[in-house]
C-alpha cells in the first residue's frame, strides 16, 4: 500500500486505510524512539525542510527529531527570519525551498488553507502541521495512535472533546479522524466557540461538559487560548474553568478506564486541573513520544510514495 | 450612417413588442421598427433566429479606474462590458482617488468618452474618501454627471450620516445605493457562516451582519422618504426584508448578482479564492430565497458587481485574497441558463431585471427599443451552448468561479449608439 497523495494536509483528505497504515507503521517507529540507538536509515539522502509561520516548540522539535532519527537532512525556517518580512509571497518561498532540492516540506501557518495552496504550486510533498483554525492532521494521528495503544482499537469507542472547538484544528482533525475511525464523539464547550452546524460533521454536541463526558472512553481537553476572551467569546477565565474545566469530580463521570489526552501546553487549572493533568489517567507524556513515532512513520511513508511497486508491495 | 438589422425577435418591454422585425438605426437613433424594411447600402445584421433585447444596464461594476488600473481600466473594462451584452454601466467610486468629488466624476467621464466603447455612468461616493464620516458633495455630483451615490465595498457605518445622506440626496432627486453591512458582525469573517466555514476552518460572516444593515437602511427609507437602492442581496432573510418594505410603501429598490442566484459557500471548498465575494456566497436555501425574490419582484434588478482583481491578489491566502469576481461576461448567460432556461423568469422578466429596471433606477432613459431612442442593443441566441473560457475574457480579471461553466445565451452583437462594437462575438 502506498498513500495516495504526495501531501498530507488533513485527516479529511485521506481514508480510513491510510490512516490505519500510518497508526501500524508507527508501532514500529516507536521501537526506534524508545531504544537506545536512535538512528535508521529510512531517510537517508532525503531532504526535509520545517517551514513555519508560526512560534511551534514541541511540533517543530518533534518534527525535527522524526526527520533526524531517520537520517534525513534537516533545516528549519521562521517566518521571522526568511524573506517573508521582505514581503515574499508563500509561493514564491516555497518554489524557491522546492529548488533546492526538498523533498517534504513541513508547514505551519496561522491561515486556513495556506499548505493546500503550497502543495498545488511545489513538486515537495506539504505536511501540514497546522493551518489556522482548519487542521492539524499529525496531532490527531498522535492522538488515535495513543487511544488505540492504550484502548486497542478506535472502533466503538467514545470521546469527549472539550473546550474551544471553533478555533481549534485540533479539534478539526481530531472529528476527521475519529469519526472515519468508527470511533463517537461527543464536543463540548461554550456556544460562542462551537462552531455552527458543527453536528453536521457527525459528531454530538453538548451544551454541558458533563453530558459529554458520561461514559466516555477518552477525555481529550484542548488548549483555551486567553486572547479569545477578551474578543468576549467567554467572560473570564474562571468561569470558562468552572463551567468547562475537567476535575477529578468530572472525570469520573467517564468510564472508570477513561484515558485523558491533551495537545498542550496545558493551561493548569483551566482546561485540565492540576490534578487531572498529572492523574493516573492522563497520557499527556506518552502523547509527546508518540508524536515523534507518528511523524517518522509519515515521513517515510511519503518519502516511499513512487519508489516502491505497488503490486508487490 | 445606418445600420439595418433583418428577421430578429424584437423584445421591448415597455411598448410591448415581442414578435419578429426589422430595426434600421440611422446616426445612432431607431429610425424605424417593422417588418421587411428594404434599406440597402448600409450594414445588415442577419438576426434570424436570434432575438433583440435593449442593452443591458449594469447598475453595479467596478471599473478600477483611477487608481487600480493594473486590476482593469476604462478600456479593458468597457470592452468586457461589451462582450457581455452590456450598453451602458454604472461604476463604482471606490477607485483611487476616491470619486466623491466633481473632477472625479468628470475624468471618468470625460476617459470613457476617449477610451470606453459602452457609456459609463458613474456613482459619486456617500461620504468623503468613503470614510463615512463627512458627506460628500453630493449637489456637485449630481451636476457633474454621478447617477447614483455609494460608498460601495464599504457600509456607511454612522446611522446618523446615512440619514442625512438619505435626506440631502432626496434634495437632488439621487439615489443612494446601499452596500449593507455591519462591520462588528462581520468580525474577521472571511466566508458565510455556516457548516462550510466550520468544516474549512475558516471564519465565518454571518447572515445577520447583511441583514441587520437593510433592516436600517429600509427604517431610514421609511423615515426619510428617500429613495434607495439595496446592493447585492444575497440572503433569505435580506429579501423578506425588502419584500416586506415594498409593501410598506418604502422607495426601496433591490438587486442581486448572478453569483447568488448560482452558487452556495460550497464553491469555497478546497479554499478557492475565486469564491470569495462580498457578500459571501450563501446557503442553498438563500439561492432558492433570491430566486423567489426575482420572481415576485422584490428583487428589481441583476447587477454584476465585477469586481476584477490581479492574479496576485487571488492566487494567496484566502484569508488575505481579495474580494470580489470578475461579472460582465458571464452575467447574462448565467441568467439565462440558471433563470429563464429552468423556467424561473420569462425572458421579457429577465430583459426588465437587466435593462429596462436598472435604467428607471439610475435614471438612464435606456432600456428601451423605440423609435427615437437611441439604438442600444444587444443580439443573442437563446438556443446555443458554451463553455466559459477564463483566458478569453476581455477583462483583465480572471477572477472567475465559472471557468468551464456550460451556459446558453452568450451575446452575439452589442449595438452602442447604432454602431456594432461586438459583431458575431467577436469584439470591434
Amino acid at each position: 500500500m502506498n498513500l495516495k497523495s504526495k501531501d498530507l494536509l488533513g485527516l479529511r483528505d485521506i481514508s480510513a486505510e491510510e490512516i490505519e497504515y500510518i497508526l501500524n507503521t508507527a508501532k514500529t517507529m516507536k521501537c526506534i524512539v524508545t531504544s537506545n540507538n536512535k538512528k535508521t536509515a529510512h531517510l537517508q539522502g532525503k531532504s526535509i525542510i520545517t517551514l513555519f509561520y508560526e512560534n511551534s516548540t514541541r511540533t517543530r522539535l518533534s518534527f525535527e527529531l522524526a526527520s533526524k532519527y531517520m537520517g534525513a537532512s534537516a533545516a528549519n525556517i521562521s517566518a521571522s527570519s526568511s524573506s517573508v518580512q521582505k514581503g515574499e509571497t508563500l509561493i514564491d518561498t516555497g518554489k524557491t525551498i522546492d529548488d533546492m532540492g526538498s523533498d517534504i516540506i513541513i508547514m505551519r501557518h496561522p491561515m486556513s488553507g495556506a499548505p493546500h495552496l503550497l502543495a498545488k504550486n511545489v513538486k515537495s510533498s506539504i505536511i501540514n502541521a497546522g493551518d489556522g483554525m482548519n487542521e492539524h492532521p499529525t496531532q490527531a494521528l498522535l492522538d488515535m495512535f495513543t487511544i488505540q495503544e492504550k484502548k486497542g482499537t478506535l472502533k466503538g469507542l467514545k470521546v469527549a472533546i472539550i473546550g474551544d472547538i471553533l478555533h481549534s484544528r485540533v479539534a478539526r482533525s481530531n472529528i476527521w479522524g475519529l469519526t472515519k475511525m468508527g470511533a463517537e464523539v461527543n464536543v463540548s464547550g461554550p456556544a460562542t466557540l462551537m462552531p455552527p452546524e458543527i453536528e453536521k460533521m457527525g459528531v454530538n454536541v453538548f451544551s454541558t461538559v458533563q453530558e459529554a463526558m458520561l461514559d466516555a472512553d477518552v477525555v481529550m481537553g484542548l488548549r483555551i487560548q486567553l486572547e479569545r476572551q477578551k474578543k468576549g467569546l467567554f467572560p473570564t477565565i474562571r468561569e470558562y474553568a468552572r463551567f468547562f474545566g475537567v476535575d477529578d469530580k468530572r472525570l469520573k463521570l467517564a468510564k472508570e478506564d477513561a484515558i485523558v489526552l491533551h495537545p498542550g501546553p496545558v493551561n493548569r487549572g483551566v482546561e485540565l486541573s492540576t490534578s487531572v493533568t498529572d492523574g493516573e489517567q492522563s497520557f499527556i507524556n506518552e502523547q509527546v513520544t508518540n508524536g515523534v513515532a507518528v511523524r517518522m512513520a509519515l515521513l517515510y511513508l511519503l518519502t516511499r510514495r513512487g519508489t516502491v511497486n505497488e503490486v508487490t508491495d | 450612417m445606418k445600420l439595418l438589422i433583418k428577421n430578429g425577435h424584437v423584445l421591448d418591454v415597455k411598448t410591448g413588442l415581442d414578435s419578429i422585425a426589422d430595426i434600421l438605426a440611422v446616426d445612432g437613433i431607431i429610425h424605424d421598427i417593422g417588418s421587411e424594411i428594404g434599406e440597402t447600402g448600409c450594414e445588415v445584421i442577419d438576426a434570424n433566429g436570434l432575438y433583440v433585447i435593449p442593452g443591458l444596464v449594469d447598475a453595479h461594476c467596478h471599473l478600477r479606474d483611477p487608481g487600480y488600473e493594473y486590476k482593469e481600466d476604462i478600456e479593458t473594462g468597457t470592452r468586457s462590458a461589451a462582450k457581455g451584452g452590456f450598453t451602458s454601466v454604472a461604476c463604482m467610486p471606490n477607485t483611487n482617488p476616491v470619486l466623491d468629488n466633481e473632477a472625479m466624476v468628470k475624468y471618468v467621464i470625460n476617459k470613457a468618452k476617449i477610451d470606453g466603447i459602452v457609456n459609463v455612468f458613474p456613482i459619486g461616493a456617500v461620504s468623503k474618501g468613503l470614510k463615512g464620516e463627512e458627506l460628500s458633495e453630493i449637489g456637485e455630483l449630481k451636476f457633474a454627471g454621478a447617477v447614483a451615490l455609494s460608498d460601495d465595498g464599504r457600509p456607511v457605518g454612522n446611522s446618523s450620516l446615512m440619514k442625512k445622506a438619505m435626506q440631502y440626496a432626496s434634495m437632488f432627486d439621487i439615489t443612494i445605493i446601499s452596500h449593507c453591512e455591519d462591520l462588528d458582525l462581520v468580525d474577521e469573517g472571511l466566508m458565510n457562516e455556516g457548516f462550510q466555514s466550520s468544516i474549512l476552518g475558516l471564519k465565518g460572516n454571518p447572515a445577520p451582519a447583511e441583514e441587520v444593515m437593510i433592516a436600517r437602511d429600509l427604517i431610514l427609507a421609511e423615515y426619510t422618504k428617500a429613495t434607495i437602492h439595496i446592493a447585492h442581496v444575497s440572503t433569505e432573510l435580506g429579501v423578506d426584508l425588502i419584500r416586506n418594505a415594498k409593501k410598506r410603501g418604502v422607495r426601496v429598490t433591490a438587486e442581486t448578482c448572478p453569483h447568488y442566484f448560482t452558487l452556495t459557500d460550497n464553491a469555497c471548498e478546497g479554499f478557492n479564492t475565486n469564491a470569495k465575494v462580498n457578500p459571501p456566497l450563501r446557503t442553498q436555501k438563500d439561492v432558492d430565497a433570491i430566486i423567489q425574490g426575482l420572481k415576485d419582484g422584490t428583487i428589481d434588478i441583476i447587477s454584476t458587481d465585477h469586481a476584477p482583481h490581479h492574479i496576485d491578489e487571488k492566487n494567496v491566502e484566502f484569508k488575505i485574497a481579495a474580494n470580489g469576481m470578475v461579472g460582465f461576461e458571464t452575467a447574462f448567460p448565467l441568467a439565462i441558463t440558471y433563470l429563464v432556461k429552468s423556467g424561473h423568469l420569462t425572458l421579457k422578466e429577465l430583459v426588465y431585471k437587466m435593462s429596462f429596471n436598472p435604467s428607471q433606477m439610475l435614471g438612464l432613459n435606456k432600456g428601451t427599443i423605440e423609435v427615437g431612442k437611441l439604438a442600444d442593443l444587444m443580439i443573442f441566441d437563446l438556443n446555443e451552448q458554451y463553455n466559459v473560457d477564463i483566458t478569453k475574457f476581455e477583462s483583465k480579471g480572471r477572477n472567475s468561479p465559472f471557468n468551464g461553466f456550460s451556459l446558453y445565451g452568450q451575446p452575439q452583437y452589442t449595438i452602442v449608439g447604432g454602431s456594432p462594437v461586438v459583431r458575431k462575438k467577436v469584439l470591434l
